[in-house]
C-alpha cells in the first residue's frame, strides 16, 4: 500500500500510513515543532477575545482573574504583583495556543483541500436524457442536483455524483493523496465520483447528486477546519463536571476572605504582608490562588485533545462526519467486518492444481504458469508462484517463448491466456485460464470434450470456500481439452489472530461477515480467531445482526461500500464508508476512509478510545495537581498569622512571594508542557479496562500528585533570585 | 483492662458485630422494599390515604411526594411548637419563639436533629412524642425510600418508574424502624433508661443540697434517635446524660444502632441490583474511610499539646468518666460519620486536630457510612463522579452498573456534589463577615471560628452534632442554619432523584472486558481516594485558618 498524505501540509510530518500487517503497530501523532507553536502565537492572542472564548468556562474565569490583577497592579504596583498578572495572561495565552496550534494543523490541510476546489465549468446536457446530445456551459456552483453532466480525459469532474454511463479512469490524489488512478464506472458499487477529482481517460456522463456547496470537499474542509465543531456528549458531561469544580474553589476561595479577615483581626501585632492585609486576602493572591485551584489544565487542554482526536483521524485519511462518531468508536462492543479485503487478503491466492482426466500435473502446471505470465493481478502471481515452488517450473520471460500474444482478462470473456505460435517444433498453442462456465463454454464451442469430472473438481472447490479456475489448452489445430483446475483460497492476512486477541482484551467482540456458506465461513473464522460469524449474509441479514446487537445495548461499528450496504451503514453506531464506495454509502456512514481500507476500523476504535483516555488522564492529572499547590500557597497566605501553618510548607519554599509566584508559573508551564501530549494523546496499548486503569491511575493520578511538588520547587528555586519577590 | 484496651475490644467487638449483621439484615431490607405483598394493616392505611399501593410514580411524582410529605412534617411540627405551652402541660414549657420552632421543625424534618434549646426545659412530653419522636421515625424512613429509589434507577431499564413513595414510606416505617425500635426501647428500660411521664423530681441529695431530676418517655425515643440517625437528645446532654446513656454496653449499643442501616444498605443495594459485589465496593469504602477516621481521632486524642491534658494525663476534658476517651471517641466518630449527631462528650473540648477530624467526617458529605439511606445515596453520588473521570481512562464513554453517565447523570451529580459545600462555606463566611453573629462564640480566634464553621458544616450535612460553645438561639442564627439543614437535605433529593430517573430511562450496557470493573479493590481505593480529595480541596483554607491554625506546631 502506498502511503496517502492530504497533500502534506507543511509543518505537518508526513502521516504515517497503514503499514498492511496488521502488527504492534500503535495510534500516534505527529510531534510538536517549536515552529507550530510560533505560527500558533497570533491566532492564541486573537482568542483572548472574551467572545470567543466564553464557551470554556475555566478560561474565562481565568481572564476575569487577569483582568482583575491587572487593575489592582496598575493600583499598587510590585514587582510580585506584575509577575503574577504577567503569568495570569500567559495561561490564558497558553490555553489559546493550545487549541491554535490543534487547529493549524487542521487549517494547513483544508488549504490544500481547497486548492483542488477550482472553478470549473460543466459541460451539462440540455436534455437529461439524451447522452450524446447538445451541451451548455454551467459554472460549477450552479449545477444542481439531478443535472447530468459530460466529463471528459482532461476535465475535472464539477461535483459529486454518480456515473450513470461511461467507464473512465479518474485521478483522486486531490483528496486520496493516492496517484494511481482508479477506475469509476456506471453501475454497481464503484460509479461514485468526486468533485474536483480529474477524469484521465475515456468519456462519463455524471448525475450530481450533491447540493450546491455542500460537495464532500466542501464538507472535507469544514471538518478539518474545525468550522462546524459542535461539542460532543461527553465533552458536554466533562464540562459540567469541570465547571462545577470551578463553582466549587470558586466558593472555597471566595469565602475564605471573611475567615481570613477575622483570623487578621484576632492577631492585631502581626504585621502586614503581601498576602494578607487588614482588609483580608489581597486581590493579587486570592486570584491567584483561585487560578491554581481550578482546573486551568485540563480546562486549557480540553477542546485542544477534541480537535487533534479528529486530526489523527484525518492523518490516517479517515473523515469523520462529527466528533460524536469518533467517541462512540471508543464505546464500539461489536465489529463487524467483512471478510474478504479486511480479514483474508482481498486477493485469493492459488493454494493448488487439481488435473482432470489423464493429464499430468505437471502438464497442467506448465499451462496454468503460461496463462499467467501476463497476469498482474495477485491471483496470477501467486499461480506462478505456485508452479515454481510446488512443480519446479522456473519462470519464463516473454522472449523464449516465440509469438506469444496475451489475452487480457474481459468482463465479457471472463478468461485470460496466452495464444504462442509455433516454433522450434514446438506446435502453436492456445491457453485459457477462468471461470469455469467460460472456459467450459470456450472449450465445448470449438468441439472439445469436457470431462465429467471436471465439474465435480469445480463444486468440490466451490463448496470448501475456494475459486475454482478451469485451465484448459488448444495445440496445435486440434479441439481444446481441458487440462484441470486451479484452485483459489482466501488467505487469512498475517497477525488477525493477535489482532483479534487484543480486540477481545479490550471488550471487543468481532463478527465477520461473509457470503460464503456456513461451512466455508466456519473455517476461516476458525483460523482468523473471530468471535462469529455471519455466513450467507444478506444485506438484510447485516442489518438484523446491527439491530439485534443495538437492542442488548451495544454499539456496533462496520464499514462498507455498496449502495446495499447503505442502511447497515446508518444504523451502525459507527459506519465507515470506503471512498471507493457509492455515494449512497459515503452518505449514510458517519466516516469515511479515503483509503478504502476497511482494516482501518480497528485504528478507528482504538482512536476513538485514546481520545476519552486522553481526557480522562489529564482531567485527573489536573485535579491531582491542586494538592501540592495548597500546600505552596496555604502557608504562603497564613503561616503570618498562625505559625503552625509553615509546618504545612512541607516543600520549604523560600517566602511567601516565591511560593505563590511559582505556584502560577507551575500551573501555566504545565499547560505548555502538556499540548504535545494533549495533541498526540496518551499512550494506548489495548488491554483490559483495570490492567488500563491501573497504569493511567500510577502515571497521572499518583504522579499528578507528586510532580508538581518537584516542578514548583524547582521553579522556587530559581524564583527567589528575582530581584523584588521577597 | 486499661482503657485503651477496653475501646480496642470495643472497637472490635462493633466492627465483628456490623460485619455479622450488615448481610441478613440488608437483605431483610430488600425483601421489604422488592416485595409485592402488602401486610393487612398496610392496606389499611394505603385505603385511609387513598393510596394505589401498585402504582409507581415518575423520578418528579416521587420528589413531590416526599417534599409535600415532608412541608406538612415541617409545618405541623412548626405549628405544635408554637403552640405547645398552651395545652396539656405536664409541667410548666415556655412558648417557642417563631425562628426557634423554624428550626426545630426544619431540624428534625431534615434528619439533622439541631438543637438550639435544652431538650428538658423547652419541650412538653407531647412535642417530644407526638413532633420530634414521629419525625425520628419519618425523616429516617424518607431517606431510605430515597435511596432505595437511586437504587431502583440503578436496577430497572427502560422505565421511567422509581417505586411509590408512599409504599416506600410505610414498609420501611412499619417493617424496619418500628420493630426494632421498640425492642429496643424495651432493653434500653431494662437497661436503667427512663420511660415515664414524670414531672421533674426534686431530691435532696446526701450533701444536703437539693437537684431537681427531670422525667419523661426517653427510651422511647433513644432507639430511634440512633437507629435513625437523627441524634435528637431529650435531654440536653444528648447521650452524655445518665438517663440516655446509662451504661458502656448501652453506650456500645447506641453506637452500633446509629451505624447499621447504613451499613447494612449497601448490601441492600447489592442485592437489588443483582451484585452482591458492587455493595461489597461500597460497603468497603466506608468501611475504609470509618476505621481511618476513627483510628486518626484517637491517636490524636492521644497526642494532646494542652497543658491540662498533659498534667492529667489525657484528654479528658468534656468526656463522661463512666465511657472514657476511646469510647467517647468512637461514638464522636461514629456520630459524626453518620449525620446522627448525637454526641456523649463534648466536641468542642477535643483536641484542636481531633476536632478537624470530627469536622472532616461531615465534610466527607457523610457518607461512611452517612446518615440513613443519604448515606448511601451520597457515596453512589460520589462513585458516578469517580467512575466518570476514571471511566474516561479506559477509553470508553464512563458506564457505572451498566449506566452510562453522560452530560444529564453529571449535571445533577455535580450539583449535588456542589451543595452541601456551597452551603457550609458561604454559612460561614457570613457568619465571620457578620460581627453580631460572630459574638455567638464561645471561643476566639482559630477555635472560634472552628465552631461556626462546625455549626454550618453539621447544619448543611444534616448531621445536627455541635461543637458547642456558640451561642445559636437567636435569631439569626435559628433561621440561617434552618435554611441550611432544608436546602443541605432536599436540593441533594431532588438531584438524587432526577439522576435515579435518568439512569432507569436508560437501557443497561452490556458488560465486557473494557468495562471498568466496580467491585475490585482497585475501585474501592479510587472511590476511597476521590472522596478524600474532594473534601480535602474543598474544606482545606477553611481548615486552614480553624482547626489547623490551631493544631499545628
Amino acid at each position: 500500500m502506498t502511503v496517502p498524505t492530504l497533500a502534506t501540509p507543511a509543518p505537518n510530518p508526513p502521516a504515517s500510513g497503514p503499514a498492511p500487517a496488521p502488527g504492534p503497530r500503535r495510534v500516534q501523532g505527529g510531534l510538536l515543532d517549536p515552529k507550530i507553536l510560533w505560527s500558533a502565537a497570533p491566532d492564541a492572542i486573537r482568542k483572548l477575545n472574551p467572545w470567543t472564548l466564553w464557551r470554556n468556562p475555566v478560561m474565562v474565569i481565568v481572564e476575569i482573574g487577569a483582568v482583575f490583577t491587572t487593575v489592582e497592579a496598575v493600583a499598587s504596583p510590585s514587582v510580585f504583583a506584575w509577575l503574577i498578572v504577567a503569568w495570569l495572561w500567559l495561561t490564558v495565552l497558553f490555553a489559546n495556543l493550545a487549541e491554535a496550534v490543534a487547529e493549524g494543523r487542521g487549517k494547513a490541510q483544508a488549504d490544500a483541500l481547497r486548492r483542488a476546489k477550482t472553478d470549473t465549468i460543466a459541460r451539462r446536457l440540455v436534455d437529461r436524457d439524451d447522452w450524446t446530445g447538445r451541451e451548455e456551459a454551467v459554472p460549477a456552483p450552479q449545477l444542481r442536483q439531478g443535472d447530468r453532466v459530460v466529463v471528459e480525459a482532461g476535465d475535472v469532474i464539477p461535483g459529486d455524483g454518480d456515473v450513470i454511463d461511461g467507464i473512465a479512469s479518474v485521478d483522486e490524489s486531490a483528496i486520496t493523496g493516492e496517484s494511481a488512478p482508479v477506475i469509476r464506472e456506471s453501475g454497481g458499487d464503484r460509479n461514485s465520483v468526486t468533485g474536483g477529482t480529474r477524469v484521465l481517460s475515456d468519456r462519463i456522463v455524471v448525475e450530481i447528486t450533491q447540493k450546491p456547496g455542500e460537495s464532500f470537499i466542501d464538507r472535507m474542509i469544514a471538518l478539518v477546519e474545525g468550522a462546524s465543531r459542535q461539542k460532543t456528549p461527553n465533552e458536554i458531561a466533562l464540562n459540567i463536571l469541570l465547571a462545577s469544580l470551578t463553582i466549587i474553589f470558586l466558593l472555597a476561595t471566595v469565602t475564605l476572605q471573611p475567615l481570613a479577615i477575622f483570623s487578621k483581626a484576632q492577631q492585631p501585632g502581626i504585621p502586614d504582608t503581601s498576602a494578607l492585609d487588614q482588609n483580608g486576602i489581597t486581590g493579587i493572591v486570592i486570584v491567584s490562588l483561585l487560578v491554581c485551584l481550578i482546573p486551568t489544565t485540563i480546562g486549557a487542554l480540553l477542546s485542544a485533545i477534541g480537535i487533534a482526536g479528529m486530526d489523527r483521524l484525518v492523518q490516517r485519511n479517515v473523515l469523520a462526519m462529527s466528533g460524536r462518531a469518533v467517541e462512540a468508536a471508543g464505546d464500539v462492543n461489536t465489529l463487524l467486518l467483512d471478510k474478504t479485503g479486511t480479514i483474508t487478503l482481498g486477493n485469493r491466492q492459488a493454494t493448488d492444481l487439481v488435473p482432470v482426466g489423464d493429464v499430468a500435473v505437471e502438464r497442467l502446471a506448465d499451462a496454468a504458469q503460461l496463462s499467467s505470465l501476463s497476469d498482474e493481478t495477485p491471483e496470477g502471481r501467486s499461480v506462478v508462484v505456485l508452479a515454481k515452488e510446488r512443480y519446479g517450473l522456473r519462470e519464463r520471460a516473454a522472449g523464449e517463448l516465440g509469438h506469444a500474444t496475451f489475452v487480457p482478462f474481459t468482463a465479457q470473456t471472463r478468461m485470460s491466456g496466452v495464444d504462442l505460435t509455433a516454433i522450434g517444433g514446438e506446435p502453436a498453442r492456445q491457453v485459457r485460464k477462468g471461470a469455469a462456465a467460460a472456459v467450459i463454454a470456450w472449450v465445448r464451442d470449438s468441439g472439445g470434450e469436457v470431462p465429467a469430472r471436471t465439474g465435480e473438481v469445480v463444486d468440490g472447490i466451490s463448496a470448501s470456500g475456494g475459486t475454482p479456475l478451469v485451465v484448459a489448452e488448444r495445440r496445435g489445430g486440434g479441439v481444446p481439452q481441458v487440462l484441470g483446475v486451479i484452485q483459489l483460497k482466501d488467505v487469512v492476512k498475517q497477525g488477525m489472530r493477535e489482532r483479534f486477541d487484543e480486540l477481545r482484551r479490550m471488550g471487543i467482540r468481532t463478527v465477520m461477515i461473509t457470503g460464503d456458506n456456513p461451512l466455508t465461513a466456519q473455517a476461516i473464522a476458525d483460523e482468523a480467531g473471530v468471535d462469529d460469524f455471519l455466513a450467507e449474509a444478506k444485506p438484510e441479514d447485516k442489518m438484523a445482526l446491527i439491530r439485534r446487537e443495538q437492542e442488548g445495548g451495544k454499539l456496533v461499528a462496520m464499514t462498507g461500500d455498496g449502495t446495499n450496504d447503505a442502511p447497515a451503514l446508518a444504523q451502525a453506531d459507527v459506519g465507515v464508508a470506503m471512498n471507493t464506495g457509492t455515494s449512497a454509502a459515503k452518505e449514510a456512514g458517519n466516516m469515511v476512509d479515503l483509503d478504502s481500507d476497511p482494516t482501518k476500523l480497528i485504528e478507528i476504535v482504538e482512536i476513538g478510545k485514546q481520545l476519552l483516555i486522553t481526557r480522562g488522564a489529564l482531567t485527573t492529572f489536573s485535579i491531582a495537581n491542586d494538592v501540592a499547590k495548597y500546600f505552596a500557597i496555604i502557608p504562603a497566605m497564613f503561616a503570618a498569622v498562625y505559625p503552625g501553618l509553615q509546618a504545612l510548607n512541607i516543600m520549604r519554599l523560600h517566602s511567601p512571594q516565591s511560593a505563590i509566584l511559582s505556584a502560577v508559573i507551575f500551573n501555566a508551564l504545565i499547560i505548555v508542557a502538556l499540548i504535545p501530549l494533549a495533541l498526540r494523546g496518551v499512550r494506548y496499548r489495548p488491554s483490559g479496562a483495570s490492567a488500563m486503569l491501573r497504569r493511567n491511575l500510577y502515571v497521572y493520578g499518583l504522579g499528578g500528585l507528586v510532580l508538581p511538588f518537584v516542578g514548583i520547587k524547582v521553579i522556587d528555586l530559581l524564583v527567589q533570585f528575582i530581584p523584588g519577590v521577597r | 483492662m486499661s482503657d485503651t484496651w477496653a475501646g480496642i475490644v470495643f472497637l472490635v467487638t462493633l466492627v465483628a458485630a456490623l460485619a455479622l449483621v450488615h448481610r441478613p439484615f440488608g437483605d431483610y431490607m430488600a425483601r421489604v422494599l422488592t416485595g409485592t405483598r402488602h401486610l393487612a394493616v398496610e392496606r389499611g392505611l394505603y385505603r385511609v390515604g387513598g393510596i394505589d399501593a401498585n402504582a409507581d410514580q415518575t423520578w418528579s411524582r416521587y420528589l413531590r411526594s416526599v417534599l409535600a410529605f415532608s412541608a406538612v412534617g415541617v409545618l405541623f411540627l412548626y405549628l405544635l411548637l408554637r403552640v405547645q405551652h398552651s395545652f396539656w402541660p405536664p409541667y410548666a414549657v415556655p412558648q417557642m419563639s417563631a425562628a426557634q420552632s423554624f428550626n426545630t421543625a426544619a431540624s428534625f424534618v431534615t434528619n439533622t436533629n439541631w438543637q438550639s434549646y435544652s431538650g428538658e426545659n423547652a419541650l412538653g412530653y407531647v412535642v417530644q412524642m407526638v413532633g420530634l419522636t414521629v419525625q425520628n421515625f419519618a425523616s429516617a424512613a424518607v431517606g431510605i425510600a430515597v435511596a432505595i429509589a437511586l437504587v431502583r434507577g440503578f436496577a430497572r431499564n427502560r422505565t421511567d418508574r422509581l417505586g411509590n413513595f408512599w409504599v416506600d414510606l410505610v414498609r420501611i416505617s412499619l417493617r424496619i424502624l418500628l420493630p426494632i425500635s421498640l425492642v429496643l426501647a424495651v432493653v434500653f428500660v431494662g437497661a436503667g433508661m427512663v420511660e415515664n411521664f414524670h414531672h421533674y423530681a426534686t431530691v435532696h441529695t446526701i450533701a444536703g443540697g437539693s437537684q431537681t431530676i427531670p422525667g419523661g418517655p426517653v427510651a422511647s425515643q433513644e432507639a430511634i434517635k440512633e437507629l435513625g440517625t437523627n441524634g435528637g437528645g431529650f435531654y440536653n446532654a444528648n447521650s452524655a446524660h445518665p438517663f440516655e446513656n446509662p451504661t458502656t454496653w448501652t453506650n456500645w449499643i447506641e453506637i452500633f444502632l446509629l451505624l447499621v442501616i447504613s451499613f447494612s444498605l449497601p448490601r441492600t443495594f447489592g442485592t437489588m441490583i443483582g451484585d452482591r459485589r458492587q455493595g461489597r465496593a461500597i460497603v468497603a469504602v466506608m468501611a475504609v474511610l470509618a476505621l481511618t477516621s476513627v483510628v486518626l481521632l484517637l491517636v490524636f486524642q492521644g497526642i494532646h499539646h494542652g497543658t491540662v491534658p498533659t498534667a492529667v494525663g489525657g484528654a479528658t476534658e468534656g468526656t463522661e468518666t463512666r465511657f472514657g476517651i476511646p469510647d467517647s471517641g468512637i461514638f464522636a466518630t461514629g456520630t459524626t460519620l453518620t449525620s446522627t449527631g448525637a454526641v456523649d462528650s463534648f466536641h468542642d473540648s477535643y483536641t484542636s486536630l481531633g476536632g478537624a477530624m470530627l469536622l472532616l467526617n461531615m465534610m466527607l458529605g457523610e457518607i461512611a457510612p452517612g446518615g440513613t439511606g443519604s448515606g448511601l445515596y451520597g457515596i453512589l453520588v460520589l462513585a458516578v463522579i469517580a467512575v466518570f473521570v476514571a471511566g474516561l481512562m479506559v477509553g470508553r464513554t464512563p458506564e457505572y452498573l451498566g449506566k452510562k453517565l453522560g452530560g444529564r447523570e453529571l449535571k445533577f451529580a455535580s450539583l449535588y456534589l456542589l451543595t452541601t459545600p456551597a452551603l457550609a462555606l458561604v454559612g460561614t463566611a457570613i457568619a465571620m463577615a457578620l460581627p453580631g453573629e460572630r459574638a455567638g462564640m464561645l471561643n476566639s480566634g482559630a477555635h472560634g471560628l472552628s465552631e461556626v464553621l462546625y455549626a454550618f458544616t453539621s447544619a448543611a450535612n444534616n448531621n445536627g452534632s455541635a461543637f458547642a460553645g456558640l451561642s445559636v438561639n437567636t435569631v439569626w442564627w435559628n433561621y440561617a442554619l434552618g435554611i441550611a439543614m432544608l436546602l443541605g437535605r432536599f436540593l441533594p433529593m431532588v438531584f438524587v432523584l432526577g439522576l435515579a430517573g435518568s439512569l432507569g430511562r436508560q437501557k443497561p450496557v452490556p458488560v465486557s472486558e473494557g468495562t471498568l470493573p466496580t467491585h475490585r479493590l482497585l475501585f474501592v481505593g479510587l472511590l476511597t481516594g476521590v472522596a478524600v480529595v474532594v473534601v480535602a480541596l474543598t474544606y482545606f483554607p477553611a481548615l486552614a485558618l480553624g482547626p489547623l491554625a490551631e493544631g499545628l506546631h
